[in-house]
Formats: structure tokens, sequence, C-alpha cells
């Protein structure tokens, strides 16, 4: 088990150094810089900036450089933030992101996971349908259109709650955001949960069970346990989506959090905050999978041998 | 199904059986219709997507014919102004205004070009020349047009600009999905047919891209070189191949061990030819699946990017340029915004219901 883990985050070293090369080069080839402005610097203060810098040196050299800071947990100092560095930033960010993150998955997955048992128990019925048609329509809905109705509905004409801002976590300010991430992951869950109970239901030993005349709650919930593992399997890249936040969503209701960051970054060619963000997410992508998985085995026996 | 009829193959089964599903079928057709409308639409409604109407910017979408009564007079007004005149008295006569224009300068006919130039009116015909030429009648016709959807900030009819957008909206849903296609069946069929080390080797790869922020990869290279049509293509089409790899893979694993497969290499065809004849073409089932609800996970990419200002440039447009420009001014006409998203969210929801009726009819235990 230790075993297992402990080579998962070895195998996930290659993975990140590949995210860290192909962001660093990536930004680096693209053209303009960090201390472009409407109104150019002077020749001398731009050189001497890039020289605090250390933008003066070879690629390779920063590349080195930037690595070894890395490897001591440095992300180094933020370029458009003054005075600030890079994980103070992420240190701010990644509260809101992770808090709206884990109550948008909480929401889809107790919503789409108990829609998605309701379909498959009905299958081919009336509900059944009707979930079926609204797990597509809320697979549909774009993140960038719900928010501004929500916006619209909830913010201007009932003046229920804030158009947006962040109002430091109040429960008030939470509400449309946390709906808009999780409205599309609720479709997509109750479609995942229909179709794999509704195929662990057919398998001989459940079949067997109900013939057997055990009580229906007892068959579906032994169903259950094996059919909620490609459930388990898609939520770890799921949750790492959510708790890193999402671009569209920080972006339409104001919301300081880590796409928010991001896109700032990549907007002032800010390379070492969007270097920080980039790896967050990758690290977070990885673990969260690896969390999956071990979810997984505790869920199946057999793929503890696989392991 | 009389006896003396042959037992239909498994693709007419499929096609039968995916007849029966009729919220697939229903959303098929709904598809068909936005596509059609976007192909040949934009020639029908009567309006150039880029011809602007100044007088009549944010109309809300409606069926009555433009200018209407509560528009004339503000616009004949405006338009007064422009031609240095007072307009002293206005009838209308069905479809006919008779204008009576004075000025102490005296009106110039040559001014009365103003009319027809706005789009709003046709050729004016002068009815009555008064006080040596500082009063003019004049009679001219009434243009009526039609905006069903209203028009947009700039005055340019809505349900054109949509149907132009969806063009592109759906252009590249299908370009970057074939190639996302072609790429995800190529490699998931190489590595679940050599197998083994190579196939362990690939399919290491794609976990290690799974890992990657790709969304995160496609917005730096979009902000950091110009936006273009083919980047976003090719950014899109690397992001989406990965899931078709999978599901080629283990389609081709079962596959590869099957008698007719087995007859094949003793046959001594090459790899290439194998993989070609008999592997991808019994793999088309899944892939047809994931291929369709592959496409609005495209299109809803290309929309993003494009609410983004990263994808689509003026002036061309797609669904995602045009709810970002309702979404600017939601308060003021919210029609901007739903009549564009209702393209969109209409075709993503035909879509996915497609790929839910494909999937249950290509099902082989759906008898």
């Amino acid at each position: 088990m230790i075993r297992f883990i402990l080579r998962r985050l070895l195998q996930a070293v290659p993975t990140l150094l590949a995210v860290v090369t192909v962001s660093f080069f990536l930004m680096r080839l693209a053209p303009g810089g960090p201390f472009d402005l409407e109104r150019p610097l002077a020749p001398v203060a731009m050189e001497n900036l890039r020289r605090v810098y250390g933008l003066d040196r070879p690629l390779l050299a920063q590349f080195g450089s930037y690595l070894a800071a890395l490897a001591r947990g440095d992300l180094g100092p933020s370029f458009s933030f003054r005075d600030q560095s890079v994980l103070d930033l992420i240190a701010r960010g990644l509260p809101v992101s992770a808090t709206l993150g884990a109550l948008a998955l909480g929401l889809a997955t107790v919503l789409g996971v108990g829609l998605g048992i309701a379909a498959a128990l009905r299958r081919g019925r009336f509900v059944d349908r009707l979930l079926g048609f609204g797990a597509a329509l809320t697979l549909s809905l774009p993140s960038f259109v719900v928010a501004p109705l929500l916006q619209i509905a909830f913010g201007l004409t009932l003046r229920w709650l804030p158009l947006g801002g962040w109002g430091d976590g109040a429960p008030s300010h939470l509400i449309l955001p946390v709906v808009t991430l999780a409205l599309p992951q609720v479709g997509a869950l109750a479609r995942l949960t229909r179709a794999s109970l509704a195929e662990a239901l057919r398998t001989q030993p459940v079949r067997t069970m109900r013939s057997l005349g055990l009580p229906p709650a007892r068959v579906t919930r032994h169903a259950l346990r094996g059919a909620l593992l490609p459930v388990v399997a898609y939520l770890g890249p799921l949750a790492a989506a959510l708790l890193t936040g999402s671009v569209v969503v920080e972006t339409i209701f104001g919301l300081p959090g880590i796409g928010r960051y991001f896109v700032e970054g990549a907007l002032n060619r800010d390379y070492t905050l969007v270097m920080g963000t980039v790896l967050l997410v990758a690290g977070l992508v990885i673990l969260l999978n690896l969390a999956a998985d071990l979810a997984c085995a505790w869920l199946d026996p057999r793929l503890r041998v696989a392991a | 199904m009389t006896a003396t009829r042959s037992v239909p193959g498994p693709a007419r089964r499929a096609v039968l059986r995916f007849a029966r599903e009729r919220t697939a079928l229903a959303a098929l057709a709904v598809l068909i219709l936005i596509a059609l409308a976007c192909l040949v639409g934009p020639g029908l409604t009567g309006h150039d997507p880029e011809r602007a109407y100044p007088d009549l910017r944010q109309l809300p979408a409606s069926l009555t014919a433009q200018p209407d009564a509560e528009r004339l007079r503000p616009a004949l007004e405006r338009l007064a102004f422009r031609m240095r005149a007072r307009l002293d008295a206005v009838e209308r006569d069905g479809d006919t205004m008779r204008l009576t224009l004075a000025s102490d300068a005296g009106v110039d006919r040559r001014s009365l070009v103003y009319l027809p130039r706005s789009a709003l009116f046709g050729t004016p015909v002068v009815v009555d020349e008064r006080d040596g030429g500082r009063g003019l009648v004049v009679a001219v016709p009434i243009r009526r047009l039609h905006f069903p959807l209203g028009t947009d900030i700039q005055g340019r009819d809505l349900l054109t600009r949509c149907l132009v957008a969806g063009r592109i909206s759906l252009a590249i849903g299908l370009a970057a999905s074939l190639v996302a296609l072609l790429i995800g069946v190529a490699y998931g069929a190489t590595a679940g047919f050599v197998g083994g080390a190579v196939d362990a080797a690939m399919m290491r790869g794609v976990d290690v891209l799974y890992a990657l922020p790709f969304v995160f990869f496609v917005i730096l290279l979009l902000v950091f070189f110009r936006p273009s049509l083919l980047l976003m293509l090719v950014a899109i089409a690397a992001v989406e191949w990965l899931d078709m790899a999978r599901v080629v893979r283990a389609v081709t694993l079962s596959l590869r061990e099957r008698d007719f497969v087995r007859a094949a290499r003793a046959l001594g065809l090459g790899t290439p030819r194998i993989l070609l004849h008999h592997i991808v073409p019994n793999t088309l089932g899944p892939v047809t699946v994931t291929a369709t609800l592959l496409v609005p996970q495209v299109i809803l990419l290309e929309s993003f990017l494009s609410f983004l200002g990263l994808g689509v440039q003026e002036p061309q447009t797609s669904w995602g340029v045009l709810i970002a420009e309702g979404a600017r001014s939601i308060e003021a006409a919210p029609h901007l915004l739903a009549a564009p998203a209702a393209f969109l969210i209409a075709t993503l929801v035909a879509l996915n219901l497609i790929g839910d009726g494909l999937a249950d009819a290509l099902d082989p235990r759906g008898d």
C-alpha cells in the first residue's frame, strides 16, 4: 500500500517536470515580456529590471535556477504583484477557489449520484427518461451562460443575492458561483452513476440475490458498491478541476481565486505566477487522481491485487 | 420480422434500434434543422450579417415589421436634422409617408438621399414645392424590415448573426472532433494491437497528458500567440483526443485475440493492413458514440475560448463571441445573450441526446 503510493508519487515527478518545461519555454518563446507597459520604460530602467529578475541571463541558465528554486519549494517572486511572492498569492487565492470547489463538489456529488441511482432503479421509465434529458441539458449549459443569467435573476431582479465579489466568504456570496460550478457536474455524475448502476443491477450475482428474495434495498446497496467505481474514478480529476477554480466563474463573479491569478498572470506575462498556478493545478490533479485510485481499491478488493 | 427474411446484421439492427429511440430521433431532427438553418438561413433572412441599422439598435425580438410606429418619428427627426430641415408635418398613408420638410435656407434636394441611405425608407419622390424651395413635400415609401430575434448593439440583425456564427461553431466542432478522432483512433488502435511494452509506454504517455492542465495550456497558447482559427483548432484537437485513444485501445485489446484477426495474421497480413481492414472497422460502434459526445465538448470549449476573447476573432463570429457580447449588455437587452445561448444549448443538448441514443442502440445487450 505504502509502496504503491510512493511509486505513484515518484511517477509524478516526470509529469510535473514536463509541465514545468512546457510552460516555461512556451512563455519564453512567446512575444512580449513582463515589463512591456503601455508607455515603454526607458531602456536603462528596462535593463535594470531585467537584471534584477534575472531575465538577462541565458534561457537555459534561467530554467536551471528556476528548477533549483523549485526544488527548495520556492516559486519565486511575482512579476506583476509588487513585493509579493507567488507562494503568497497562491496562499491567498487557493482558499477562495478551494472553498467554492469543495462546496460545488459536495453539491454535485450528492445530487448527481442520488439522481443517477433514482434513474437506474427506474430504468426505461418516465423518471429515467426525464432525468436523462435533464442530465443532457445541464451538461450542455455553459457556465458563461448560466452565470450571467443567475446574476440577472437573483442579483438584479430579485435582489436576494450579491452580484459578485468574495465578501470574505460570506455564504450569500458563495451560492451563485457554487451553483454555477456544480450544475454541469450534476448531469455528468447522474449519467455516469445511472449507466454504471444499471449495468451492475443486470449482473448474475445481483440477479441471484434478488431471486433469493433479499430485500431490494440490500440488493441495491450491494450493487452500488461496485457501481460507484467509475464514479469515484471520475471524482478525482473533477475535484482537481473544481478545487483549482474555474477561470470563467471567477472572472464573471469577480472572485480572487487561482483561476483569476492565472488569467492575470498570463495577460501580464507574469512568468512565475503562471508557472506557479499551472504547477499547483498539475500537482493537485496527480494527488487527487491517486486519492481516487486508493478509494477505488478500498471499494473493490480485486483492484488491490492489481495495484 | 417474418421467418422468410434473413436476420438483419448488426449494423442494421443498430439502425433499427436507434429508430426506436424517440428522444434521440427528435434530437437528430433538431440538429439537422439547426445545421440547415445555419447553412442556408443567412441568405434568406434578408440582412447581411454585417449590415448595421443605426436607427434600430437593440430591438427586442418581435415579428412586427420595422420601423414600427414608435420608432418612425424619432428616426425621421434624426434624418431631418441631418438634412438641416424641420419636420413640419408627417402623415402616414399605408406604407407611404408624406413628409413636409422646411428650412429657411431652402431644402437641398440632394440631401433627400439620406432617406434611402438609412435603409428604413425607399426612394423619395418630391410631390410639391412651397415657398420657393423653402418647403418641400415628399412622399417616401417605408421599408418593411423584419428582425425576428431583434438587433444587437450596433443594430445588426441578431438572427442572421446567430446563423452565421453557427456555421463557424459547427465547423470548428466538426473539424476539431475529426482531427481528435483520427489521432485517437490511430493511437489507440496501434497501442492496443501492438500491445506489450509499446502499449504500456503509449498509455503511460496518455496518463501523463491527462494530468496536464490542458485548458490552462490552451489559454496560455492563445494569450501569447495571436489567436487564430487554425491555432485554436490544433489546440482543441490536442486536448480532446485522449478519451478516444483510451476507448479505441480498450476495444482493440478485446478484438486482438478474436479468430478473424488471428486468421488475418496467419494469412500473413502486415500490421497496418490488419489495423485498417479488421480492427478499425470493428471499433466503429464505440468510436461513433464517443465522437458524438466529443463534438459538443469541442463546441463548448470553442465557445468558452471565444467567450474569453481568445477564440474566434472579429469580423468572424461564433456563438461564444455573440454570448460574450450579450453578457456585456445583459441588463439593457437580455435577448442578446438569450438568442445565441439558445442556439448553442439546443445544439449541445441535441448532440448529447443523440450520443446517448447511439450508445443504447449500439449496446449489443440491448435486444
